[in-house]
C-alpha cells in the first residue's frame, strides 16, 4: 500500500480552508445588487387563513416584494414533488395530497409558509413580515401516529381518509402465522423509535438569481444533491429546462439527510429571482431549522417474535405507525417501507416475516431520512426483542443471538423480506465485538462500579443495514420515481494530472481526500495531482448525490469504472506510440509496459500524447483523455457490526453515563481508516443523543416545545466518552471497490446496544422496559415504577 | 448610524452600522470575515466564537458597538500565510474536523482554554466545550486534537 492509496490514512486535503476561516458555504456567498427574503410561517399547527393583508409590509422599508400562497395559486409552477409512491395492501396508491411552496387556505404544521417578504436587508424583511395581517380560524390539531388514525381525529388532508397515507404489507403472513403456530415461546414488545430533529450544525440557506441577459437561473443551496434538486424544482415545480437551471451546493456543513430533501425555500426564491430580476438570499435561523428541516423516526411499532424449545427463531411478526408529518417530504414514504422492512431478518435466520406499516399525516413537521433512514428504527427494535426474549426463554443474550445468526457458508442468503445479502460473517463481527469490548471482563468493572453505589450494565447490539442505494431496476420495482446510479468523470490533462467529477457532494464526509486516494490508486498517479469537483450542476455532469452511505459503494464505484476507461484508452495510446499490440500492453504502477521489454510510458507521457495526437491514426484513435461513466448497483451493501456499550446508572438521580463504547463494524475495503474512524464516532454520538437526549416533544395544539438548542438536548462533549472502534471487514461486496458505507453504521448499531445496557442495569431494580430517550426524569420514573409494582 | 471601529486580526476596521448589528454580523457582512459561523440563535452553539481583548466570546450574542476599541482575532487571523497555528494543525493531524462548520468556533474555544490551562486532561477539555456543539465529530477527535494542539503549543 502506497503512503496515498486505497487502505492509507491520508490527512485531508479540505481541512486546510476550513482550518482558516476560507471554507466557502452557502451564506458565504453573495451577489451583486442582492436582496433578502424572510418567510413568514404559520404560527398554528392546523388552521384555515381566513384573510391575508400584506399592504402594510408592501409598504414598509426596503420592501421589494410581498408573495402569498395566492401568487403561488396564480402561478404557472407545481408543489413539492414526493420521490417515492408506495402501494397500499389492495394495490392502489398511496395519498399523496399537494405541497404548495406557499400556503393560501389552510396550514397544517407550525412552521408551514404562508408568505415571502424580499427586501433590501435582512432586517427590513423580517421587520416587514411582521406587518402582514394573517386571520387565522384555528383547528384542532393532530401530532401523535396513534391519535391520528382515531374516528373523530382531526384531518389532516380531505385526500387522507383518517389520516392515512398508506397502509402496505411484506412478506408471507400465512407462514408467518405458521411459525407460530409451532412456537415454544412468543415475544412480544411495543417499542417507539423516537421523533429526532437533524439539526446540521450550518442552518439550511438559498440564494436564487437570474440572468436576464441569458435567460439562466443558478440556486446555490445547502444540499446533498445539486442534479437531484435541478431535477426536481426544474421538472416539477418551476418548469425549468436542465440548461436553464445552474445548481450549486458549495461547502455543507453537515447535511445527515435533511439536506436531501427539496424544500419549499429554494423554489421561491429562485423563482422570485426570475420575477424580479435580482438576488434574493434566504437563510434559515436555528429556530426556523427546528420547525422547517424534515425530522427523523417517529415510528410506533408493536412487535411478536416466535420461538422454538430450541431457542431458534421461527416466525417475526411486525405493525408499524409511521408519522409522515403534514406533507409527504422527497424520501418520506420509503423510509419505514422499503428503508426499515426490508432488514427485518437483521443478521438472523427467522424464516418467516410479516410486516405492515401504516403510515399517517399529522399537524408536525414533515418527517423524511435522517442518519440511518429506518435501519436505525428495525435494529432498534430487533435488538430490544431479542435481548427480551433472552430474558424470556433464559437463553443467555450472546448464546441466543449465535444460535440464530446466518451463517457465511450461506451466503449468498435470500431472506424472507426481498434482499439478498451477498457477503457476510456474523458470527466473526459479533467475537471480534466480544473482545474489543473484554465483555467477559464486565463482571469486574460492574463490581467496581457497584462499589461507588452505581448500577452497570452491558447491551449488546447486532446490525445490518442495506447501503450502495440502489440499483435502479428494484428500486424501480418499489416505487422509487428516480434511478439510484452515480456518474463520475476522470479528465486527465495534458501534463498527467487529474480532475475527477463526481455526482457525490462532500459535506463533512472529506471525498476529496477518499476519492483522489482512489483515483491515484487507479491510475497510478500522486495523490497530489488528483484534484476532486463535486457540488455544482454546470461542472459535474450528473449525480444523485449523498445520502444512504451510497458514495463509496455507487459513487466510488462510477469512478472506478470511468477509470478503468481511462486505462483503456491509454492502453491503445501507449500501444500507438511503443508499436506494439494492445494486448501486449501491461499497465502497472502508472506505467505501461511492452510486456517482457523495457519498452515503457509513464502515464503523464500517455497523457501528454493524448493531447498532442501529431500521428494518430485518427479513424481509430481518438485525442484526448477524459472519460465518463455511468454505475448502476448490481445489489446493495450490507455493513454489518456489532456494538456493545456499558452504562452506569446513578439509580438516585436517574443519570446515565455512557461508561465505554465499543464498535465493531464490517465495512469492507476501507480506504482511509482515519475517515471511518471519524464517521463512526459521530454516528454513535448521533445514536447517544437518539437514545439518551434527544426527543422532540409537541404539545396538544401542535407547538414544538423542543424548539430550540435551550430545550432540545444536542450531545455536548461532556456526554461522551471515547469510543473503540475497529473493523472486522469480510470482503467480496458486489462493487468493484468492493467498499460496503460507513456513514450511518454507528447512528444504526448503537441505540438499542445503549438501551439495552439501561435495562440491564436496571433489572436488579425490576425495570424491564425503557423508552428513548432514556433522559434522568424517564429512568428515575422508570425506577419509581418499578418499585411501585 | 454610529460608526463602529476596532483592530481585526491586527488591522484597524471602521464601519456605519445600525445600532443592532451583532458582532458576528460585522465580522461577516461588513469585513467578508465569513470563517466565523451563525449555527443557531440562542447563544448555545459556539460557531461563531472569536477572541476580543484576548477572550474566547460568542460573537452571536455581542453587539458591534460593544466591541468597539477592542482587539478582535477570528480565525482568519490565526495561520501566518497558509502557515497553520498549532493548534489548527492539530485538528488536521488529528481529523478533529468533518463539515468543517463549528470548527472556526472550537479552534478558538480552544485557544482561550490552552491560555488558561496549558495542559488540559480530557475532562477539561470535555467540561470546556459545554458551549461548543459539533454534530459531525462526535467530539472524540475534538478532544484529541486539542490535548495535541496544547502539547504542540507547550512546545
Ligand atoms: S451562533 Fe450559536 S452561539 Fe453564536
Ligand atoms: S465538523 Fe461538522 S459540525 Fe463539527
Amino acid at each position: 500500500m502506497s503512503e496515498t492509496g486505497i487502505g492509507a490514512r491520508v490527512k485531508r486535503v479540505e481541512d486546510q480552508r476550513f482550518l482558516t476561516g476560507k471554507g466557502n458555504y452557502t451564506d458565504d456567498i453573495n451577489r451583486p445588487n442582492q436582496t433578502y427574503a424572510f418567510i413568514l410561517r404559520s404560527p398554528h399547527a392546523h388552521a384555515r387563513i381566513t384573510s391575508l393583508d400584506a399592504s402594510a409590509a408592501q409598504a414598509s422599508e426596503g420592501v421589494v416584494a410581498v408573495f402569498t400562497g395566492k401568487d403561488i395559486a396564480a402561478a404557472e409552477v407545481g408543489g413539492l414533488p414526493c420521490g417515492w409512491q408506495i402501494h397500499n395492501k389492495d394495490g392502489s396508491p398511496m395519498a399523496e395530497p399537494p405541497h404548495p411552496m406557499l400556503v393560501a387556505d389552510k396550514v397544517r404544521h407550525v412552521g408551514d409558509q404562508v408568505a415571502m417578504v424580499i427586501a433590501e436587508t435582512r432586517d427590513q424583511a423580517r421587520d416587514a413580515a411582521e406587518k402582514i395581517v394573517v386571520e387565522y380560524e384555528t383547528l384542532a390539531a393532530v401530532t401523535a401516529t396513534d391519535a391520528a388514525i382515531k374516528d373523530g381525529a382531526p384531518q389532516v388532508h380531505d385526500e387522507a381518509a383518517l389520516n392515512t397515507c398508506y397502509d402496505w404489507e411484506l412478506g408471507d403472513k400465512a407462514a408467518t402465522e405458521e411459525g407460530f403456530a409451532k412456537a415454544a415461546h412468543v415475544v412480544k414488545i411495543d417499542v417507539v423509535n423516537n421523533r429526532i430533529i437533524p439539526n446540521a450544525m450550518e442552518p439550511r440557506v438559498a440564494l436564487g438569481d437570474y440572468d436576464r441577459s441569458t435567460g439562466d437561473y443558478t440556486l446555490f443551496t445547502t444540499s446533498q444533491n445539486p442534479h437531484v434538486i435541478r431535477l426536481l424544482m426544474g421538472a416539477f415545480v418551476l418548469q425549468l429546462p436542465e440548461h436553464k437551471l445552474r445548481v450549486v451546493a458549495p461547502d455543507v456543513g453537515g447535511g445527515f439527510g435533511s439536506k436531501i430533501f427539496h424544500y419549499a425555500e429554494e423554489a421561491l426564491v429562485t423563482w422570485a429571482a426570475g420575477k424580479l430580476g435580482r438576488p434574493i438570499k434566504w437563510v434559515s435561523d436555528r429556530s426556523e431549522a427546528f420547525v422547517t428541516d424534515a425530522h427523523g423516526r417517529d415510528h410506533r411499532t408493536h412487535a411478536e417474535l416466535a420461538i422454538d424449545g430450541d431457542g431458534k427463531f421461527l416466525a417475526l411478526r411486525v405493525s408499524t405507525l409511521a408519522n409522515m408529518g403534514a406533507y409527504l417530504s422527497t424520501f418520506a414514504p420509503a423510509i419505514p417501507t422499503y428503508l426499515s422492512a426490508t432488514l427485518l431478518a437483521g443478521v438472523y435466520t427467522t424464516p418467516a416475516i410479516y410486516s405492515e406499516v401504516r403510515a399517517v399525516f399529522t399537524n408536525t413537521v414533515p418527517v423524511d431520512a435522517v442518519r440511518g433512514a429506518g435501519r436505525p428504527e428495525t435494529s432498534y427494535l430487533l435488538e430490544r426483542l431479542v435481548d427480551r426474549a433472552a430474558k424470556q426463554t433464559g437463553i443467555d443474550k450472546t448464546e441466543l443471538r449465535k444460535r440464530n445468526f446466518i451463517q457465511p457458508e450461506q451466503m449468498p442468503y435470500q431472506t424472507p423480506v426481498a434482499l439478498q445479502y451477498d457477503v457476510g460473517d456474523y458470527p466473526a463481527v459479533f467475537e471480534a465485538g466480544l473482545a474489543a469490548a473484554d465483555y467477559s471482563g464486565f463482571e469486574g468493572r460492574k463490581a467496581e462500579t457497584e462499589s461507588r453505589g452505581k448500577l452497570r450494565g452491558v447491551g449488546i447490539s447486532t446490525y445490518i443495514e442495506a447501503c450502495g442505494i440502489a440499483p435502479s431496476a428494484v428500486a424501480g420495482a418499489l416505487g422509487a420515481r428516480a434511478g439510484l446510479y452515480e456518474s463520475a468523470q476522470v479528465r486527465v490533462h495534458p501534463t498527467g494530472s487529474v480532475t475527477l467529477f463526481t455526482g457525490s457532494h462532500s459535506h463533512g464526509q472529506g471525498h476529496e481526500t477518499t476519492f483522489a486516494q482512489v483515483v491515484s490508486d487507479l491510475l497510478g498517479v500522486p495523490f497530489e495531482a488528483v484534484v476532486v469537483s463535486h457540488g455544482d450542476t454546470a461542472k459535474v455532469q450528473f449525480g444523485m448525490g449523498t445520502y444512504g452511505s451510497r458514495s463509496l459503494a455507487v459513487g466510488g464505484a462510477a469512478i472506478y469504472k470511468a477509470c478503468e476507461k481511462i486505462i483503456d484508452k491509454a492502453t491503445k495510446i501507449a500501444a500507438h506510440i511503443l508499436e506494439a499490440a494492445e494486448a501486449d500492453i501491461e499497465f502497472k504502477d502508472g506505467n505501461f509496459t511492452v510486456a517482457g521489454t523495457d519498452k515503457s510510458m509513464a502515464f503523464g507521457e500517455v497523457a501528454l500524447a493524448a493531447y498532442v495526437p501529431h500521428n494518430f491514426p485518427h479513424e481509430t484513435l481518438e485525442p484526448g483523455l477524459d472519460e465518463n461513466a455511468f454505475y448502476d448497483p448490481l445489489n446493495f451493501s450490507y455493513p454489518s457490526g456489532c456494538h456493545i456499550c456499558e452504562v452506569e446508572v446513578d439509580p438516585d438521580t436517574g443519570v446515565v453515563e455512557v461508561a465505554k463504547f465499543t464498535a465493531v463494524d464490517d465495512i469492507g475495503r476501507v480506504v482511509n481508516p482515519m475517515i471511518v474512524e471519524g464517521q463512526v464516532h459521530g454516528g454513535v454520538v448521533q445514536g447517544i443523543g437518539q437514545a439518551l437526549l434527544e426527543g422532540c416533544v409537541y404539545d396538544d395544539e401542535g407547538q414544538l416545545l423542543t424548539g430550540s438548542f435551550m430545550d432540545y438536548a444536542m450531545p455536548r462533549a461532556d456526554n461522551v466518552p471515547f469510543f473503540t472502534v475497529a473493523q472486522k471487514s469480510v470482503m467480496g461486496a458486489s462493487n468493484p471497490l468492493e467498499v460496503k458505507g460507513v456513514g450511518e453504521v454507528g447512528a444504526i448499531g448503537s441505540p438499542p446496544a445503549i438501551i439495552n445496557a439501561v435495562v440491564n442495569a436496571l433489572e436488579p431494580l425490576g425495570v424491564e422496559d425503557v423508552t428513548m430517550p432514556a433522559t434522568p426524569m424517564t429512568v428515575w420514573q422508570a425506577i419509581q415504577d418499578a418499585q411501585a409494582r | 448610524m454610529p460608526t463602529v471601529s476596532m483592530t481585526v486580526n491586527g488591522k484597524s476596521v471602521s464601519a456605519d452600522v445600525e445600532p443592532r448589528t451583532l458582532l458576528v454580523q460585522y465580522l461577516r457582512e461588513h469585513l467578508s470575515l465569513t470563517g466565523t459561523h451563525v449555527g443557531c440563535d440562542t447563544s448555545q452553539c459556539g460557531a461563531c466564537v472569536v477572541h476580543v481583548d484576548g477572550v474566547s466570546v460568542k460573537s452571536c450574542t455581542m453587539l458591534a458597538a460593544q466591541a468597539d476599541g477592542a482587539e478582535v482575532v477570528t480565525i482568519e487571523g490565526l495561520d501566518d500565510n497558509g502557515t497553520l497555528h498549532p493548534m489548527q494543525e492539530a485538528f488536521r493531524d488529528n481529523h478533529g474536523l468533518q463539515c468543517g462548520f463549528c470548527t472556526p468556533g472550537m479552534v478558538m474555544s480552544a485557544l482561550d482554554l490552552v491560555k488558561n490551562n496549558p495542559s488540559p486532561s480530557e475532562q477539561d477539555v470535555r467540561d470546556w466545550l459545554e458551549g461548543n456543539i459539533c454534530r459531525c465529530t462526535g467530539y472524540h477527535n475534538i478532544v484529541k486534537s486539542i490535548q495535541a494542539g496544547a502539547a504542540a503549543m507547550r512546545g
